[in-house]
């Protein structure tokens, strides 16, 4: 085992990527010279060359469109967008055309196209630099959209969506990217396809994604010190949503709660609420909970922001609502 | 299932008593059903031929669901259009018809507004026959889980009496909230009546001899000839007198139980024929075995309290019946006969009527008209 980080784990998935197959490369805004506005890519440059790296202007929509061309003419890019915030630019791109060749090309054309960006509040940027839009993107067929929440995703899920024949979309959450931990020295690509079951529980099911994750483990310690066993399942697909093991869970604790950092209307917690529902609800002893964000631009100051996104607290606070005097 | 009695939802079938074939007549004995008034006999309302048995025993069935076909005298081989299992004409009887699965079997799954109920809690309730509405819920707002489910189901049962003492709960409730009751009471002289039955019981062997209350049930049988709005049902907001005369007698079972099954056509019933019917009545019902019309059909009760009792009974209104006729204990008391004041036996009869249907004024004469009769024992 070796002590690491988050940044360290998307490092090293990248250096692996390019050391592995050559047709993979890595483009966007400061990804070269910079090393990665987050720091993921520190090095590459120097490592691979500026013809695997490449820097590219402020220009989404033309970067992404170049990977897409680039994916169609046979290679294996890696598109980084900086932000979620920014990729609203290179939506178009992404929805009308990665998403949809392969079906209006009857199968005769696939995008192997990864692109990377990072999500979610937490960092006190205010409002432009602090969506959560990853449901916009699980709403869309023809794109894979997964979330790591954890070092072994970070490490392990980069190279199973190059892999992929179709466009793969990976949200790294920015609170994510200084989280420590340790991997196997011998870590490698993990499936991008199933949910886990990160903590196993009896009494109701935390279901989360990305770095909410750890505060639904955060909450499932208090609870426990109220003698509430609490399930985590980290979701790491968000499209496909992995039903079976979702569903496996409720039937079991018979409770659920979907924490999302995304606005509660039309969100993912929505949609993962709406799947209980259809296919567990005679199991159910209770309403499905949610913990969203707050359906406000996300504020600068510190404390109005926490107070606008989940927190272990709130979702500790909505599994109590479920139960009636407890204990 | 027939209703027997405004409380009861379902019934569970103890056993059949006829056989598919058999040939059934109006009034014959068909089932024995369990209730909370214990077992009952269901009498057929239809005359025919027993065609198939729905019902298993050990089901319990709701209030109105079928429990068999009967094929009505002189109706073809095809299926009673009324049939809620097929409609389709066929040219031989059918045998061994499959019944239809599910409904039958399980306590209605829609709950009445306003039990909060989980989903599983409901589902796993159906499975184990317990009703959500007697549940308290644990849950949050007072919700019922699955947990308080299987809490309740895992609760000993409650026992024939108390479920009895819950179903005259529920009536003795639902009559004092809806009924305005008034109440009148009278003395009467019982001399004549007991010293006439005191010489012809000496007459008679012991067995055959009759107790003074069967001349109380036939003297308020005749008077109700004359005082008809004490006698029927209050149905649908309105008062449906009743024909014929059937009297709910008052038993007491056990430490706290009470049932009061009907005695048919008291007022034509001679004095002997309506003893026998009153010893087997209280013998059924003290050992089960009463009929299912004994139970729905009484048109007006009459509660009698007995010896070592009190002086006066101010009884309430079974509904939907609209009257209740009452006697206290039977007292030794000083009384002015012609003039003179002599020692003379007496009894207290009371009367609870429904305000909506009779007033004071014709329950008095009524009560009056009891007394009239009872002094000439010998022409009841």
């Amino acid at each position: 085992m070796t002590a690491t980080t988050y940044r360290e784990a998307v490092r090293t998935a990248h250096r692996e990527a390019l050391q592995r197959d050559s047709r993979v490369f890595l483009m966007g805004e400061d990804v070269g010279q910079y090393g990665g506005s987050y720091a993921c890519t520190k090095g590459l440059l120097e490592e691979f060359g500026a013809e695997r790296i490449r820097d590219t202007p402020l220009s989404e929509a033309g970067f992404v469109g170049a990977g897409i061309g680039a994916a169609l003419a046979g290679m294996r890019p890696i598109v980084e967008i900086m932000t979620v915030n920014f990729s609203l630019l290179a939506l178009d791109q992404i929805v009308n055309n990665a998403a949809t060749i392969r079906h209006m090309s009857g199968g005769q054309f696939s995008i192997p196209l990864v692109i990377r960006m990072a999500t979610g509040a937490g960092r006190q940027v205010a409002a432009q630099h602090s969506h959560s839009l990853e449901c916009w993107y699980a709403h869309v067929p023809g794109i894979r959209v997964v979330a790591p929440a954890t070092l072994a995703d970070a490490r392990g899920m980069l190279w199973t969506a190059l892999e992929d024949p179709d466009p793969v979309v990976i949200f790294e959450h920015a609170t994510l990217y200084s989280l420590e931990g340790e991997l196997p020295d011998d870590a490698r690509s993990v499936d991008i396809d199933r949910a886990a079951v990160l903590r196993p529980g009896h009494d109701v099911t935390l279901i989360a994604y990305s770095a909410n994750v750890q505060k639904a483990m955060e909450a499932a310690q208090q609870l426990a010190a109220e003698k509430i066993d609490a399930e985590v399942i980290d979701l790491r697909s968000l499209r496909p949503l992995d039903d079976a093991t979702i569903m496996a869970s409720v039937r079991k604790t018979r409770r659920a709660v979907v924490v999302d950092e995304g606005w509660r209307s039309g969100s993912l917690a929505a949609e993962i609420s709406a799947r209980i529902m259809e296919q567990a609800f005679y199991d159910l002893d209770a309403p499905v909970g949610r913990v969203c964000s707050e359906e406000v631009p996300i504020p600068y100051p510190k404390h109005l922001e926490d107070a606008a996104v989940p927190q272990p607290e709130k979702i500790a606070a909505a599994v109590r609502a479920l139960f009636g005097d407890h204990g | 299932m027939p209703s027997l009695g405004a409380d009861m939802e379902a019934g569970t079938l103890v056993e059949w008593l006829k056989k598919p074939g058999d040939r059934v007549v109006r009034g014959d004995v068909i089932a024995v059903v369990e209730t909370h008034k214990g077992a009952i006999e269901i009498e057929v309302f239809q005359t025919g031929t027993l065609e198939t048995l729905i019902a298993k025993p050990g089901q319990k069935v709701a209030v109105g669901l079928p429990m068999a076909f009967i094929r009505g005298e002189g109706e073809g081989a095809a299926a009673p259009a009324a049939a809620p299992t097929s409609q389709e004409a066929q040219p031989t009887p059918r045998v061994a018809m499959p019944p239809p699965p599910g409904p039958l079997t399980v306590p209605p799954l829609t709950a009445p507004a306003g039990v909060r109920a989980s989903p599983a809690a409901r589902k796993r309730a159906a499975e184990l026959a317990v009703d959500v509405k007697r549940i308290a819920g644990t849950g949050a707002g007072g919700a019922i889980t699955l947990a308080d489910v299987e809490h309740a189901a895992a609760a000993p049962a409650p026992s024939p009496i108390d479920a009895m003492r819950q179903a005259i709960g529920a009536a003795m409730a639902r009559s004092k909230r809806e009924i305005p009751h008034y109440y009148l009471a009278h003395t009467i002289d019982l001399e004549p009546a007991l010293r006439w039955l005191e010489e012809e019981n000496a007459k008679r062997p012991p067995p055959e001899r009759v107790l003074y209350g069967v001349l109380l049930l036939k003297a308020v049988a005749r008077a109700l000839h004359e005082y008809r709005e004490f006698n029927g049902f209050w149905t649908n907001g309105r008062f449906q007198p009743s024909e014929r005369i059937h009297l709910g007698v008052a038993i007491s079972i056990g430490k706290s139980g009470l049932i009061a099954p009907a005695i048919h056509d008291v007022d034509n019933l001679p004095i002997p024929q309506l003893m026998s019917a009153l010893r087997d009545l209280v013998a059924r019902a003290r050992r089960g075995g009463l009929r299912s019309s004994e139970l729905s059909d009484p048109t007006i009760t009459v509660t009698s309290l007995g010896e070592q009792s009190a002086e006066t009974v101010f009884p309430v209104i079974y509904p939907p019946q609209v009257a209740i006729v009452g006697f206290g204990m039977v007292l030794e008391r000083p009384w002015i006969v012609a003039g003179a004041v002599v020692p003379r036996r007496v009894i207290s009869c009371s009367l609870a009527g429904d305000h909506r249907v009779s007033d004071g004024h014709r329950g008095a004469r009524f009560l009056s008209a009891v007394a009239r009769l009872l002094q000439e024992p010998q022409s009841l």
